[in-house]
């Protein structure tokens, strides 16, 4: 069967026409052209198809596409705004964070969703939070740091 | 790996969902977060399916209350990660939120669901240990009438469960009983990774102290068997006794020796007998230390 779902994609209101059987995961990247959100073990094991459900970090392969109806989605297409790259985003690059780029949306999303919930996170739980994430080439090292110092400036853009 | 083509049902009432997996029967399954039953359908591990019924849009299923003098009640959409981080639980029943933590990762604790996690019916679920230590009832509907199913009932087998699909049963909600002065409890997994893996074993232990003796307790095991199973024999020398090492050490052999674990990829069956040793150990000791004064 196909439905009509409308919901809020990356801060716009759509609405569009979708098969029940498809992932949250394939729709965005079939039918929506946003390929940013990666398709990696399609099992939830390794978080590169990390979007936003609602600010919270889901797996969009383990979401159907119909569940969004009245829901708001963010993905890393959503998270620069008007042309200015998210501290996160500035501090993976600044940090090295990533090689060869194919897990570093995922990573973004989950960070993003841990520090909407935890500005001032410890190591620890950075490393929880993106428990969901697997990188298999930096060792995670630059990206812990660069998660700890993007709250950090996310801290002080908000005091400014 | 694409979904096989199926319809899905936002159910708005129970009675809906109810009354449909009775018409649709075989072919159906529910769904809540998805986290376990979508992997299942891409695979092609639920055969014949050609509806799912989302539970999402059910209101009352969502809900985390606790009631003094009788205890925590948990919707069947209340996501893990509500769970794990709720001031509540978190005061009330410490190991409760402990164990809703140790499920896979952030992304699916906040997608998945207790209610799920127990439905799906894994031998090594992180949460049913502690449920079943903690005796907790499971609350359904299913036309005809609802049933309150106490958690060492409900687990039938591996993936298996008492829940009647020709009457739509539709788990509600779990229900923990709360801990009084001189109770305490625990959940202690035993895994390669801190995170996104399943458990070797786990051990869960619910003790309530009389004076210098253990008054009451219960100990369950997950992994070691085709449902979690309870340590009948390692709670009755607990029973009565004083708490000492060699005790401890007695319950711990006790317990290992009545699970029935396998030997496969993530560890052996002589292992898995001896963490139960270990961990009933150290299960019964952090009960007793984080008891309710």
């Amino acid at each position: 069967m196909k439905r009509i779902i409308r919901f809020k994609l990356n801060g716009e209101e759509v609405e569009e026409y979708v098969q029940d059987s498809i992932t949250m995961c394939d729709f965005l990247r079939k039918q929506m052209h946003l390929s940013g959100t990666k398709r990696g073990c399609e099992e939830g094991e390794c978080g590169a198809c990390t979007i936003l459900l609602d600010g919270g970090a889901i797996d969009s392969c383990l979401m159907l596409a119909a569940e969004a109806d009245g829901h708001e989605i963010v993905t890393i297409e959503g998270v620069m705004k008007d042309g200015v790259l998210h501290p996160l985003q500035r501090e993976f690059m600044d940090k090295w964070a990533l090689q060869c780029g194919f897990c570093t949306p995922g990573m973004i999303m989950s960070a993003l969703s841990l520090l909407n919930e935890n500005p001032h996170p410890t190591e620890l739980e950075i490393r929880d939070g993106i428990a969901g994430n697997l990188c298999r080439c930096t060792g995670y090292a630059k990206i812990v740091e660069a998660i700890g110092a993007a709250a950090e400036v996310m801290e002080r853009e908000a005091r400014a | 790996m694409s979904l096989p083509d199926f319809d899905f049902v936002a159910a708005k009432s129970l009675k809906e969902a109810s009354d449909l997996a009775r018409e649709r029967g075989n072919r159906c399954v529910f769904m809540a977060g998805g986290t376990d039953i979508i992997p299942l359908l891409k695979d092609n591990l639920l055969k014949g399916i050609d509806t799912v019924i989302g539970l999402e849009c059910i209101p009352e299923l969502d809900k985390l209350e606790f009631a003094d003098g009788e205890g925590l009640r948990i919707g069947a959409l209340t996501k893990l990660h509500s769970i794990q981080n709720s001031p509540l639980v978190k005061e009330k029943m410490p190991a409760v939120a402990q164990a809703a933590h140790y499920v896979a990762s952030s992304q699916i604790r906040r997608k998945g669901t207790m209610a799920g996690n127990i439905s799906n019916a894994s031998p090594s679920a992180d949460t049913a240990s502690i449920l079943l230590a903690m005796n907790a009832s499971v609350k359904t509907y299913a036309s005809g009438g609802g049933r309150t199913i106490p958690i060492g009932n409900f687990f039938t087998g591996v993936k298996k469960t008492c829940l009647e699909k020709d009457k739509g049963e539709i788990v509600t909600e779990i229900d923990i009983p709360e801990l009084k002065p001189g109770e305490g409890s625990a959940y202690y997994k035993h895994a390669v990774r801190k995170a996104m893996d399943l458990a070797i074993i786990g051990v869960a232990a619910w003790v309530k102290m009389a004076g210098r003796k253990v008054g009451d307790c219960r100990i369950a095991m997950g992994g070691v068997g085709v449902t979690p199973l309870r340590a009948f024999n390692a709670e009755k020398l607990l029973k009565g006794a004083e708490i000492t090492d060699e005790l401890l050490e007695e319950a711990g052999v006790a317990a290992s020796g009545e699970c029935h674990p396998i030997s496969d990829v993530r560890a052996s069956a002589e292992y898995r007998a001896d963490m139960v040793r270990v961990y009933t150990k150290r299960a019964i000791k952090t009960a007793l230390e984080t008891m309710k004064a």
